[in-house]
């Protein structure tokens, strides 16, 4: 009986072993063709991935990825948040900067997008559009570039000048207190005309039928914005929203370190999740720590993700990512 | 006849929109201007009367220093480099893995784009990363290392994907009675029916190379030669940055020391230079690109 059934399991496995076999040499080209691509995920991805190991490790340069390791020494900052302080602040701002960024930008896409759909002038229409994409083009370095030299000079900056005009003296690089409200103003002016032609496409895939039948029965041109054109749009919006809500443990790190650097007195407004493990990793040489902060984000990251989809799925069942 | 008139009449939607639009685009266009503008301007004059729309005094010379000097043109052939060997090498690899698994003839197809869609939800992050790159690697200080740790991107490959599956499949198919093999296949037959595709793709990729500053600074900053211009940006911001806080803190610093504003003007005139000059024709692909993005998802 028992061998008997030893022989089956043997003879199905070779079974298994020969169809694979079988498989690859069936689409012996295509198979070929993807190894250099796994090859590189399984270099750059993989490899990274199992290196989260020193986030229990005593890190030290020598020994790389295999020096001793100390248990759960490098995660203590999650149980007693008093030893960095400034890694709660930046956890909160990381999450805080997200919302403020995934909601105005999201509001000023769909704004622009139902201005330009509206427009009459195909050809302004175009043109503004054209326009409003421009920023995206631009790195993060430039904008830097733009704000400290040109708009938020303490000596000659346009905003500084203007905002003298009116009585108002504020030292950009040296008050927190301002920079939010800047840097979503940034993201915006960045991202929404990206973000925009998304809900356009939407928009111009509406069957103009239905549109015209809604006129016909003396639907107002407001009265079909608001309650045809915004409904349509509806599972575009959560879809994206659910797509940038998943990120929300991430920080712009390019946006936020380019713009900030390290001037600390903009810290404690500005200071993510990112910049903080970056600056642990370089200044502080804190390998370790580094990696346990950014594994846990990581965690928390691939379950907010799994949570989104999983409400994506119930409210717009269309528009779940996977 | 009716309802021709009301069509044309002017509602207050039309005006809202008209000016929201013109709002936007020209917070857009005016610092690009105003970039410019001081880019041409005298120093002194810049100095004096601050920033203008329209240069008050025109002047090349910051043109003449920055195009003068021998970094300029270093990091310029090390962006130009990265960005096109580095869009031809993404287009390859991505493509290359990209056509199989829009085939549908794979049994472990699944799986396959679950290896690669995993690496979108989870990463090792920076640390590991960097360890990897610079300890086992030895990348740090080449241009490689601004170009292969972002070889393929996962989301572009699915675009290509994406568009590669929508291409009949007879097409291939009457190729593999000839006798063609896959690879003959997605060279002679699939690449060149996918010309938009590929620009649209290549886009995001250029655009990724052309901008890339941080791993410059992760990993090439002790080598001049490995600058890209982005790079060179923050570089200039930086020593700005510091040269402004020790002065404040009372240390003696000299005005010459400073890279002056028309200067730094000049400087990112000839950065954003080739991107805005090939986004006119680019453009199209561009928008392109976003609705498919946005319709499969």
């Amino acid at each position: 009986m028992r061998g008997r059934q030893n022989g089956m399991r043997v003879k199905g496995r070779q079974r298994t072993k020969n169809s694979f076999f079988r498989e690859i040499r069936k689409n012996v080209f295509l198979y070929g063709m993807t190894i250099p691509g796994l090859v590189f995920f399984l270099i750059f991805s993989y490899v990274p991935m199992a290196g989260l190991i020193i986030a229990f490790q005593n890190f030290n340069v020598k020994q790389g990825f295999l020096s001793p390791f100390c248990g759960l020494d490098n995660f203590k900052f999650f149980f007693n948040r008093s030893i960095f302080p400034g890694l709660t602040k930046a956890g909160l701002n990381t999450i805080w900067l997200n919302l403020l960024f995934i909601a105005a930008t999201t509001i000023t896409s769909v704004i622009l997008a139902l201005a330009f759909s509206e427009i009459r002038s195909k050809k302004y229409s175009k043109l503004t559009q054209t326009l409003s994409l421009l920023p995206y083009f631009i790195s993060w370095a430039i904008i830097s570039l733009f704000l400290n030299s040109v708009l938020l000079n303490a000596s000659n900056g346009l905003l500084v000048n203007l905002l003298r005009d009116f009585g108002i003296e504020i030292n950009f690089y040296a008050d927190a207190g301002v920079w939010p409200g800047l840097l979503v103003f940034l993201k915006v002016w960045q991202g929404a005309g990206y973000g925009s032609i998304v809900y356009l496409a939407t928009i111009t895939g509406i069957d103009p039928q239905i549109m015209e039948a809604a006129e016909i029965d003396g639907a107002t041109r407001w009265n079909r914005l608001r309650y045809m054109t915004l409904p349509i749009l509806r599972p575009t919006i959560v879809l994206m929203t659910l797509f940038s809500v998943g990120k929300i443990f991430y920080g712009d790190f390019g946006m936020i370190y380019a713009i900030i650097g390290d001037n600390g007195m903009l810290y404690s407004t500005t200071d993510v999740i990112d910049t903080y493990v970056y600056r642990a990793m370089r200044t502080l040489g804190q390998y370790g720590l580094s990696t346990a902060i950014s594994m846990m984000q990581s965690v928390l990251g691939f379950g907010l993700v799994m949570v989104a989809n999983g409400v994506a799925r119930k409210l717009e069942p269309d528009s779940a990512i996977f | 006849m009716h309802s021709k008139k009301i069509k044309k009449r002017i509602s207050w939607i039309d005006i809202v929109s008209c000016v929201i639009v013109t709002i936007f685009a020209l917070l857009c266009l005016i610092p690009f201007l105003y970039i410019i503008s001081a880019s041409l301007s005298d120093e002194n004059f810049l100095v004096r009367e601050g920033y203008r729309i329209i240069p008050g005094k025109l002047s090349l010379q910051a043109y003449s220093i920055v195009l003068g000097g021998e970094q300029i043109w270093s990091s310029y052939r090390v962006s130009i480099v990265v960005t096109l060997l580095g869009t031809f090498l993404s287009l390859f690899f991505s493509s290359l893995i990209a056509y199989p698994l829009s085939t549908k003839r794979l049994k472990y197809e699944a799986m396959i784009n679950f290896y690669v869609y995993f690496t979108m939800l989870f990463s090792g992050g920076l640390v590991p990363t960097y360890i990897l790159i610079s300890r086992y690697l030895k990348m740090t200080n080449t241009i490689w290392v601004l170009i292969i740790p972002t070889l393929i991107i996962p989301w572009n490959m699915f675009l290509l994907r994406n568009f590669y599956a929508s291409i009949p499949a007879s097409l291939a198919e009457s190729a593999r009675i000839d006798g063609a093999n896959d690879f003959t296949i997605l060279i002679k037959i699939i690449l060149p029916c996918s010309k938009p595709a590929l620009a649209t793709v290549g886009l995001f990729y250029a655009l990724g190379y052309w901008n890339e500053w941080f791993k410059a600074m992760l990993y090439n900053s002790g080598e001049k030669a490995t600058w890209p211009l982005q790079y060179l940006i923050m570089q200039i911001i930086r020593k700005a940055e510091t040269i402004t806080n020790m002065a404040a803190q009372g240390v003696n610093v000299s005005a010459s020391n400073m890279p002056s504003n028309t200067m730094k003007m000049a400087t990112a005139i000839c950065t954003i230079g080739p991107i805005v000059l090939a986004y006119p024709f680019v453009q199209r692909y561009f928008t392109g690109g976003i609705m498919v993005g946005s319709v499969k998802g």
